[in-house]
């Protein structure tokens, strides 16, 4: 155990424990077999590339994996994120997302801080990476696994995976997110 | 001429050197006050002394070019090369001795041979205009160029471009598992069609220092032309055209401690006479009219407009200040900090140099095992130390080696050995704690 990055200049507000820990051991690492949607999230400015996997029946996650190589902040933000998300509704995705998004980029959340405190759910231990902000560099990091996820849910919910169902997603300007999704 | 950078101390004899860093340096190299004369470089960082080691993405400026430039807009700033005014004739007269310097430092016949651009980027995307599509020089289709597998992007996709609009092929040079050139390749590569031949001087990834001279009788010898991109080997190398026999040799201000926006390219005479316009616009022509126009002679032929007169004035001023240093006592310490760095960085465990070609210059990649280069080069940060990850818009080379991004230290001449030291230390702490 290492004890992490205290006294070094503000980085343990970036590589907090549970991201570390994360990074080491992500959880729900792997293919889905029977996912009912996936998508690849590339990032080719640094050639990170995640994949993630749902079961989603009557809109609500029943299952998620991902898999890929990436950087410790992505890597640790899509294991938390398939944490976050096992057994959430549609609806509650995208508002997680939504505030997650929020949180990276430092920006106020989607609708307001009103909306962020009454209608937002819990980040919880996904707040572990609010020190993203502090580094606009690291943020697509942060977010790859995310939209991912948002591309396999476009990708339509008939979709097998590997049935060429798969799909480009748009990309955020305002992250730096250049074709940050593809299909696989 | 010394293209070898490698002081020739043994290992042990570097070693010996370490933690006394202005103490170790040759007595003609007074690492102290080179540092000095570098304003920027005493801040902190995140609480940190600032560690600069991302010379090869940029370098910092000398005081002298800071006062150079400064001094042309105080004192002399005009547009030039039209005006009968005081002013004009001064900058015009001070951009001209700046061109006169840059011929010096690549070691042209003459200042005609030296273009001024905005950068190596540029200079590339010069030739592949006008030397590339000109209507005597010009490829058609079937004609090959050939780049090497360790290219930038900027000496890769103008090539790519030409090569798509003239119908022409496109081959790759490969490289070792050193990161070494394949010659071998090469010779067999080099075909009648072949036409132009584009290598780096130095690899901005693997630091490998290609055999110029070797390659320029190759190319010659099949009737092509070499075109040369000099980014990496220009703060580093003493370059001299006549020696390395190239054709065109492009280098970047800003990474020679001069400023950005402003470069060079080197063009053998008889090749940039026979070369078309690129731009169009004032300062190239010799005669307009309605039904045609003239061009000048080069240089100007390929400098339209209004150009970046303080630009050229601060790289004169950079490269006086390095030769007044002397490349060869640069090169010598800058080869210290180097054998060094791969000495220290090599010795951690699970630290692995990308590159180990024979003959290196400036810079240093690596991986560290099970460690991203971003975070790698995140936690660097932090410590005060600047170094680049990424794939150093070489994605093709990232593909051959088969990683997705390097973390890149790169040296220069105000580095010293504590800081490498300093280097050395921090990435034992990024294993430490992410392992």
């Amino acid at each position: 155990m290492s004890g992490g990055f205290g006294g070094f200049g503000g980085l343990q507000d970036l590589y907090g424990e549970v991201i570390l820990d994360h990074n080491r051991r992500p959880r729900n690492f792997g293919r889905l077999p029977g996912a009912s949607h996936s998508a690849v999230g590339y990032n080719p400015l640094c050639g990170d590339r995640v994949e993630v996997y749902l079961r989603v029946e009557q809109g609500r996650i029943e299952e998620i994996a991902f898999e890929g190589v990436g950087c410790a902040i992505s890597t640790a933000s899509a294991s938390m994120m398939t944490e976050a998300l096992r057994g959430k509704s549609l609806e509650e995705t995208r508002r997680l997302f939504e505030g997650f998004h929020a949180l990276v980029t430092g920006a106020p959340a989607g609708g307001g801080a009103a909306d962020a405190r009454g209608g937002a759910p819990e980040l919880g231990k996904l707040a572990a990476f609010g020190g993203v902000g502090e580094y606009p560099m690291r943020v697509k990091c942060a977010t790859l696994a995310w939209h991912a996820l948002q591309s396999a849910l476009a990708s339509g919910a008939a979709a097998a995976p590997g049935s060429g169902s798969e799909r480009e997603s748009g990309s955020e300007p305002e992250s730096g997110n250049r074709g940050a999704t593809g299909s696989r | 001429m010394s293209r070898t950078v490698h002081s020739a101390g043994a290992g042990g004899a570097i070693a010996t050197t370490a933690g006394s860093a202005a103490g170790a340096a040759a007595p003609s190299y007074d690492l102290e006050r080179v540092r000095a004369d570098f304003p920027l470089l005493a801040q902190t960082v995140h609480g940190r002394p600032l560690i600069y080691l991302d010379n090869a993405a940029s370098s910092q400026k000398p005081r002298a070019v800071l006062e150079a430039i400064a001094g042309c807009y105080r004192d002399y700033y005009a547009n030039v090369g039209r005006g009968v005014h005081r002013l004009a004739q001064l900058a015009t007269a001070a951009r001209e001795r700046a061109r006169e310097r840059v011929r010096t430092f690549v070691g042209a016949a003459t200042a005609e041979e030296i273009v001024f651009v905005s950068g190596t980027t540029e200079a590339i995307n010069l030739v592949a205009h006008s030397y590339g599509r000109g209507r005597r020089t010009g490829l058609a289709a079937g004609d090959e160029v050939l780049v090497t597998a360790m290219e930038h992007h900027s000496n890769l996709v103008p090539w790519q471009l030409l090569c798509e609009e003239r119908g022409a092929s496109l081959r790759v040079v490969p490289i070792d598992r050193r990161g070494e050139l394949d010659l071998a390749a090469l010779r067999r590569l080099l075909s009648p069609r072949t036409r132009i031949v584009a290598v780096a001087h130095v690899s901005n990834v693997l630091g490998t220092v290609n055999p110029v001279a070797e390659i320029a009788d190759l190319v010659h010898r099949r009737g092509a032309v070499l075109v040369v991109d000099g980014a990496q080997a220009a703060p580093h190398l003493t370059v001299d055209v006549a020696m390395l026999g190239c054709d065109f040799y492009a280098f970047s201000g800003h990474k020679v401690y001069g400023p950005s926006g402003i470069g060079a390219l080197y063009g053998r005479a008889e090749l940039l006479a026979a070369m078309p316009p690129w731009q169009g616009g004032g300062g190239m022509i010799e005669q307009v009219r309605f039904e045609g126009t003239t061009y000048a002679p080069p240089p100007q032929r390929f400098e339209a407009g209004t150009p970046n007169i303080e630009g050229a004035i601060g790289l004169a001023a950079a490269l006086d200040y390095l030769m007044t240093l002397g490349l060869n006592a640069v090169a010598v310490w800058e080869g210290r900090l180097l054998q060094w760095a791969a000495e220290r960085l090599g010795a951690i465990p699970g630290v692995q140099l990308v590159g180990s070609a024979r003959e290196r210059a400036g810079l240093l990649s690596f991986l560290v095992e099970g460690v991203h280069p971003h975070d790698v080069g995140t936690v660097l940060d932090g410590l005060g130390i600047a170094v680049r990850a990424g794939h150093h818009c070489a994605q093709p080379l990232m593909e051959v080696l088969e990683v997705p991004a390097t973390t890149r230290a790169s040296f220069g001449l105000y580095n010293t050995l504590d800081e490498v030291d300093a280097l050395a230390t921090a990435v034992e702490r990024v294993r430490e704690v992410f392992a």
